[in-house]
């Protein structure tokens, strides 16, 4: 079974994108130029925007079914997030954003528990008492990625995570994302137009075009995690 | 609100009873008349900031039409609406035992209706702005519309909010037209601008000048608490 399976159809204005893919364990890079519906690509998935045609499976569960009208809302799709800018939410200290993220039904307490550990994971526990105003981008980034992955989900979705940093962070925060996501054994869909990016967190990229799929292949790695067994693919 | 401050403790802080009956009518009522129409306004706001339906334009023309319409025309409707004949004044019957015309209540509806428009326009907007990427990231995180709008929408609009309930607070305060016309000024229901208009009615200019200044007080207060809110940095 597919941790995600996508075959979707969505035209906005003149734009159609037209896509079919899978994704394995691991983490999945759709790679391409900025205006060719890889975001869009995140957005349908996530629940964001109905597709027009078309079906999207995550971890066995159809989320959206266009012929049988069927759309499971973004809230019940059990996916984690990580914007491009962070999207923290500003009135809240970091350890509540996290914790916000938390899903299960369990006290408070235990709530913010969870999310403490997560930020120890991600190097950031000395921030929870902050404001997401006053954190760097680096910091906000690695707020966003425990965010993303505290509510247990069965999907991790990136969009441009690096992509507003500063080359020594982007460098360092890469290392951190891969690291983290690979030890949580949340398979993750990344977006990015960086091919070096592409290459340093993927273990498979998507290539995109216009709305299309025009290829994807396994990236050679040594650091493959327990589920690590490449996907399958032609390299284009 | 009269009855909790002893007339001997007002004359030993040397405020007359002609200035602490109606402030403490006028505060009275436009607080209940605020806590009405916060609950109610920020709401439609939500609505309107957020629906999509036909005739969002045209739900919010109508009820903002207060802001346009003199006092005297929207005193009139409700007089002729609250105290006419009909199934209105029927159910004010039923539900208070007596019509609302020329009551304390009374004033409180004119006050609300003379408010609403100003807590509705101002939480639109503020709610309307709020970036919708917040809300689209507090929903991948699993909270349900619910949690999103009271967690993260309406906090992060909260500026606009709290100045749209003070100045529909000072509305309120302030309001003379409406309130004079439903309440014909009679005791239990002469607010601070109706007091003044009597004072000067009746010749009293010093009672008028007195009345005017702690009106400009106020007036002064309710301008600097929503300039001050204007100022704060959001976070």
């Amino acid at each position: 079974m597919s941790a995600l399976e996508v075959a979707v159809t969505r035209r906005v204005g003149e734009f159609e994108l037209d896509v079919s893919f899978a994704v394995e364990s691991g983490i999945s890079v759709l790679f391409g130029p900025s205006g060719a519906g890889k975001t869009l690509t995140l957005s349908l998935i996530a629940g964001l925007l109905r597709p027009d045609t078309g079906t999207i499976t995550i971890n066995g569960h159809v989320v959206s079914d266009c012929e049988r009208s069927l759309f499971v809302s973004t809230q019940e799709r059990r996916i984690g997030m990580v914007f491009q800018d962070g999207l923290l939410l500003p009135h809240r200290t970091v350890l509540d954003n996290v914790a916000l993220a938390v899903r299960q039904r369990t006290a408070r307490r235990e709530r913010r528990a969870m999310a403490l550990s997560w930020l120890e994971r991600v190097g950031a526990s000395q921030l929870a008492d902050r404001r997401p105003g006053s954190l760097s981008g680096g910091q906000r980034q690695r707020v966003a990625l425990a965010r993303g992955l505290a509510g247990d989900p069965a999907l991790v979705l990136l969009d441009e995570p690096l992509s507003s940093l500063d080359e020594s962070v982007r460098r360092d925060l890469g290392d951190l994302i891969r690291e983290v996501i690979v030890a949580s054994g949340v398979p993750a869909l990344l977006v990015t137009h960086d091919p070096d990016e592409a290459e340093k967190l993927g273990d498979v990229v998507i290539a995109y075009r216009e709305g299309r799929v025009v290829g994807s292949r396994p990236v050679e790695r040594t650091d493959r995690g327990p589920d690590g067994e490449g996907s399958e693919g032609e390299p284009t | 609100m009269t009855g909790l401050v002893p007339h001997s403790w007002l004359n030993g802080l040397g405020i007359p009873p002609w200035v602490w009956d109606p402030l403490s009518i006028s505060l009275h009522a436009a607080l209940e008349a605020t806590l009405v129409v916060t609950v109610t306004g920020v709401a439609l706001g939500f609505v309107l900031a957020k629906g999509r339906f036909p005739g969002r334009g045209a739900i919010e023309t109508l009820f903002s039409l207060p802001i346009a319409l003199p006092p005297t025309v929207v005193g009139y409707y409700l007089l002729t609406r609250l105290g006419g004949p009909g199934p209105i004044r029927d159910a004010e019957v039923h539900l208070f035992g007596h019509p609302l015309t020329f009551t304390f209540t009374g004033i409180v509806v004119a006050q609300i209706v003379e408010s609403f428009p100003y807590c509705l326009r101002f939480s639109r907007t503020a709610i309307a702005v709020v970036d919708p990427r917040f809300e689209q990231a507090a929903r991948a995180m699993g909270l349900s519309r619910w949690r999103v709008a009271l967690l993260v929408t309406l906090p992060l609009a909260r500026r606009g909010i709290v100045a749209g309930i003070a100045m529909a607070f000072g509305r309120a305060l302030g309001d003379f037209g409406a309130t004079m016309i439903v309440s014909g000024s009679v005791p239990m229901a002469t607010t601070m601008p109706i007091a003044l208009y009597n004072a000067v009615f009746f010749g009293s200019h010093q009672q008028a000048m007195v009345l005017a200044l702690v009106q400009v007080g106020a007036a002064l207060i309710i301008l600097m608490g929503v300039s001050r809110l204007g100022k704060v940095r959001p976070w």
